[in-house]
């Protein structure tokens, strides 16, 4: 989901009367207040996703913010300059207050996005947060038929629900993104993927296939694609992007393992993104909590968020370039991708100061290639789903 | 469900921004914007004159009547400016026509 959130997507057609504001700001712009933030106001949720983005260490929901403490966010984040909240999880839904937290956001301005697996909302509660000022919904789905979404998503029903929100959804008019994470086993789904989301009236579609952090690292045997499928799919997205111009826009996420260039995690580290996790800490990025050693504030401290996002050790560990090693240090690209991701870094090397193993030039990277191929080849089909225990694995028939 | 989502712009269309795609200013950035869905849309000064003329209630050919008068500039080259600078907010899914009363 939020890997799209965090490298942010520029049309490429943008007219000069109508120019995007990331684009403007992406070279000259260094650290300013960002102009979207994710809220994962909850990890609770009732699916249970083997490439979840949250961290394999969920929190509680003891640790929560309380309904007050998010409000309170709210309203700073819409005081210093944020304009739009994504609220998500977790599932979102789970939280009793999100109608209230919806209504608090739009009071102080802010442009609203839910990005839910919709299998909680009825109908009266959609139409509450329409009320409420909800701008627009993001429905996360699995795959295009029961069978293969529901085993996905570990929750039976989950599919079927789905479809129903998505028509709730544009029946209440509200605009409707699909995301579809994308993996081995469901890639084959991809044309009919995309003529669901035009069925189901959406303007969006987000192509994010999986990113190997957390628990899709755990998974990663279980979901990798082979080079193949992904050509396949490359050229699927864009002989749909011509054909749907001005009806579908889809937005397309490639798994870097089998890149050259690293992506620019995040716009760069404390550039342009960061978001909240449930319990309150101001994250350079979701799966950031997975690099050890470093001391994440919260907003439950006593400094304000934009002090935290200037200031606090945990935003100026890996910004700009001057944290860098070789081959970063002295690399052409270094201010256009930033090193790539500092967590898949340390997952894969043990120090989020090395180059990206997804680089080329990464002395890891051809290991990690040849690794990822291996296991596309190979026959491991079986999920270990995320849970707060720590991961169950998918039992031998499947359920 | 929405209706046919390719508007074409013309100068009896009563254009208005749908609910998703919000015109601002940002205190902040000192820039007035447009909030939609992923993107943040940073209009120019022309563009921001005409959306905040976008109403619904208004026509295309009144905002041109407007703006011609205001600036004493000829309403044919205004009216061909301003044609262009919603079709392409239409084209991008930003813009939508107030719906007639009847039919």
């Amino acid at each position: 989901m939020s890997d799209v959130l965090g490298n942010p997507t520029i049309p490429a057609d943008a007219s000069d009367s109508l120019a995007v504001l990331e684009k403007q700001r992406s070279t000259a712009e260094t650290f300013g207040i960002p102009l979207a933030v994710l809220l994962e106001i909850t990890h609770r949720c009732p699916l249970q996703c083997p490439y979840c983005s949250n961290p394999v260490e969920l929190d509680r929901s003891g640790k929560e913010l309380t309904t007050e403490e998010w409000k309170k966010v709210l309203s700073e984040l819409a005081e210093i300059g944020v304009l739009q909240v994504h609220f998500s999880g977790g599932e979102p839904t789970a939280r009793k207050d999100l109608v209230e937290l919806v209504k608090h956001a739009s009071d102080v301005g802010l442009y609203t996005n839910l990005i839910t697996s919709a299998v909680l909302l009825t109908r009266e509660r959609l139409s509450e947060l329409a009320d409420a000022g909800l701008c627009h919904v993001q429905i996360s789905f699995q795959g295009v038929e029961e069978a293969l979404a529901d085993r996905v998503g570990g929750y039976r029903g989950g599919h079927h629900k789905k479809l129903e929100v998505a028509k709730w959804t544009r029946e209440l008019d509200l605009p409707l993104t699909v995301n579809a994470v994308m993996h081995r086993q469901n890639l084959h789904q991809l044309p009919d993927i995309i003529q669901m989301s035009i069925d189901l009236d959406a303007d969006r579609l987000e192509v994010a296939n999986v990113q190997y952090y957390g628990w899709a690292l755990k998974n990663r045997a279980a979901l990798m694609p082979t080079v193949a499928q992904l050509d396949e799919c490359t050229h699927t997205v864009e002989e749909a992007r011509e054909r749907l111009k001005g009806r579908l826009t889809i937005d397309y996420v490639v798994p870097d393992y089998y890149a050259l260039r690293p992506k620019k995690c995040m716009g760069g580290w404390g550039r342009q993104f960061f978001n909240i996790s449930p319990a309150g800490k101001v994250l350079p990025c979701h799966a950031a909590e997975s690099i050890t050693g470093l001391d994440f504030e919260s907003v439950r401290s006593n400094h304000s968020i934009a002090w935290i996002w200037q200031n606090s050790d945990a935003f100026n560990r890996y910004r700009g370039t001057g944290w860098m090693k070789e081959p970063c240090k002295s690399c052409e690209f270094r201010e256009i991708d930033f090193g790539g991701c500092r967590c898949q870094a340390f997952a894969l090397t043990g120090d989020a100061a090395n180059t990206d193993p997804a680089c080329a030039l990464s002395p890891l990277h051809e290991t990690i290639f040849k690794q990822a191929e291996r296991e596309a080849e190979g026959e491991t089909n079986r999920f270990l789903y995320r849970n707060f225990a720590g991961g169950t694995l998918e039992s031998e028939n499947g359920a | 469900m929405a209706g046919p989502r390719n508007i074409s712009v013309s100068e009896t269309s009563r254009p208005v921004l749908p609910r998703h795609a919000k015109l601002k200013y940002d205190e902040t950035r000192k820039v007035w914007v447009i909030l939609a869905p992923e993107r943040v849309l940073a209009p120019d000064e022309i563009a921001v004159e005409v959306l905040q003329l976008c109403d619904g209630e208004r026509n295309v050919g009144d905002i041109s009547d407007q703006l011609a008068a205001k600036y004493a500039a000829p309403r044919d080259a205004i009216l061909t400016d301003v044609i262009a600078m919603l079709q392409d907010l239409a084209d991008k899914g930003f813009l939508t026509e107030a719906r007639e009363k009847t039919s």
